[in-house]
């Protein structure tokens, strides 16, 4: 038979003060913790959060959302289509060149990254999933290669499967297996590089962006510039 | 009392890089700044591709090597029906064959990995395709009814005069005892010729095949398939890893591991592969627990192009 139960002060985790007692309120504690909405989606950032150097990661996020909107068209379509299809020759120049842009923005980005010293301040698992979502990518990417059912493509897995084998790995990731490679190349991968990159993205959101080295505790001491937002009366009190 | 942590550790201090910053703060649009990413390299990449495109050059068919490079092809055949082949000796996962696998000091994690995907050559890139001609010639019975030794002799007398004749002709070897072997091969050459052998080869017999893995080992043994990558500067030593055909950019970001290939003592190491792919594990590990090696993460603070970064923070200051 089962009970209601009214809400009480102490068993109510909507009233202020109190924790929660399952395991979906806990965890709804923690992300609020440790992600509050205003920090999740800012509407400000530090006042030395202004260079072009911030543009970059978000370039990267850029071409990523064209790197699988051109996949997913090409996806649907199968791996031989843009052989004989003007439109699919173009998408699928769309998949490439939006691969070329990821990976220029990406590595740049993570190069200003380290010589930001970008994991100080409790930041590690931020440079940590930066990294290896370059190296995901660039796994993801070589799959790609081999998909192309070229000569190009047919080239690669030659060359490539001395590497492979020699490690041990070329019978589970054979590179002339055009349907093993396309499992790992729309499936496994994919997740792997979307999963990583969105844990970073909500790592730099709940840690914040690293300040410049050497930084002052406050930038009170900073000469006015226009027009400052201080005037506004902005300043961050967390 | 503790320590403080160092201004360049990844710990979370009590310092500026560790507690939420309390100083002046900047509008910021998170959203409107993706759109606008997304707007800006959207039309650069409709823009490239509608420049640029992308390169597809068709690739190469067994017919395609019978049609234009015959004395080629009759020289692999020999050298897949004798087990001399690249690909008959190479070892795990495709054989056996003894002290073929790179190794990493003592550690062989190539034989480790076992025969996963076996290739006898003979059979399965000569022998067996023949048999499912209409008409299978009838040197493959006397092919099967030779000793081992008698088979070895063939081949290896056969693939010697070959190699002796200009450019490889068959027509042109000498006369001698090379067995069912001309027959063999040249019967292969014929069936490659007319296009049989890709499906053939390919299908492994089945109605369903995306493994392309007997037709991509049988053309590497030859030299055909090679000399068409490197007119499109695509072999190793060209820095192939990290080209595409044409002048398309191709995997540019493999830079370091297309060098590595090309310097002592990579370059002229039977056992390239593993080496290389150590050190670029090594330095990847590196690079990812870079900021737990005090000296190295320090490095960003000695060469101080955070100031460039950061120009109008400094410049204010």
């Amino acid at each position: 038979m089962s009970t209601v139960k009214e809400p009480t002060p102490a068993t109510d985790p909507d009233v202020a003060g109190t924790s929660a007692h399952t395991w979906t309120g806990k965890s709804r504690g923690w992300f609020l913790n440790h992600l509050p909405p205003d920090k999740l989606l800012p509407e400000d950032q530090p006042s030395y959060v202004a260079s072009w150097a911030y543009v970059l990661g978000m370039g990267a996020v850029a071409g990523l959302v064209f790197v699988i909107a051109s996949g997913f068209v090409l996806a649907l379509n199968g791996p031989q289509w843009y052989h004989v299809s003007s439109f699919g020759h173009f998408v699928n120049s769309m998949h490439l060149w939006s691969v070329e842009l990821f990976f220029m923005f990406l590595v740049v980005h993570l190069w200003i990254k380290f010589w930001m010293a970008a994991w100080r301040g409790g930041r590690i698992l931020t440079w940590i999933t930066g990294m290896v979502s370059f190296l995901v990518s660039v796994v993801t990417a070589f799959t790609g290669y081999l998909l192309q059912t070229n000569f190009d493509s047919q080239w690669i897995a030659f060359q490539a499967k001395d590497a492979l084998n020699a490690v041990g790995v070329g019978a589970w990731f054979n590179v002339a297996n055009v349907g093993q490679i396309f499992m790992w190349h729309i499936a496994l991968l994919p997740l792997a590089v979307g999963a990583v990159v969105a844990l970073r993205v909500l790592l730099v959101r709940a840690h914040g962006v690293v300040p410049p080295l050497d930084a002052a505790e406050t930038d009170t001491q900073l000469r006015e510039t226009t027009p400052p937002k201080l005037a506004r009366g902005r300043i961050n009190h967390e | 009392m503790s320590k403080a942590p160092s201004p360049m550790s990844w710990r979370r201090g009590d310092n500026i890089a560790g507690r939420p910053w309390r100083g002046r703060v900047r509008d910021y649009d998170l959203f409107k700044e993706l759109v606008i990413g997304v707007v800006v390299v959207g039309l650069l990449v409709v823009g490239l591709s509608a420049v640029f495109s992308s390169p597809d050059d068709p690739g190469v068919t067994l017919k395609s090597w019978a049609t234009v490079a015959p004395s080629d092809f009759i020289a692999t055949a020999t050298a897949e029906l004798g087990g001399t082949s690249d690909t008959a000796a190479y070892g795990q996962p495709y054989s056996a064959t003894p002290d073929a696998t790179q190794k990493l000091g003592f550690i062989d994690l190539q034989a480790l990995s076992g025969v996963r995907i076996p290739i006898d050559t003979a059979n399965d890139f000569v022998l067996t395709p023949l048999k499912t001609l209409p008409t299978p010639p009838p040197a493959l019975a006397i092919w099967s009814a030779a000793t081992a030794q008698e088979q070895t002799k063939w081949t290896t007398d056969y693939a010697t005069a070959l190699a002796a004749v200009t450019n490889g002709d068959p027509a042109q070897v000498a006369p001698g005892d090379y067995g069912p072997v001309p027959a063999l091969t040249g019967a292969l050459l014929t069936m490659a010729g007319s296009g049989n052998l890709d499906g053939v080869l390919q299908s492994g017999g089945q109605p369903y095949n995306l493994n392309y893995t007997p037709t991509i080992l049988f053309l590497g043994d030859g030299t055909y398939f090679a000399g068409l990558a490197d007119a499109a500067h695509l072999t190793g030593d060209q820095w192939g890893v990290m080209n595409e055909t044409g002048n398309t950019p191709g995997q540019s970001w493999l830079w370091l591991f297309s060098l590595s290939y090309q310097i002592p003592p990579f370059n002229s190491s039977p056992n390239a592969d593993i080496l290389v792919v150590a050190v670029m594990v090594g330095l990847s590990l590196l690079l990812t627990l870079l900021p737990f090696i005090p000296g190295l993460r320090s490095v960003p603070r000695k060469i101080p192009v955070y100031r460039l970064i950061w120009k109008d923070y400094y410049r204010n200051r």
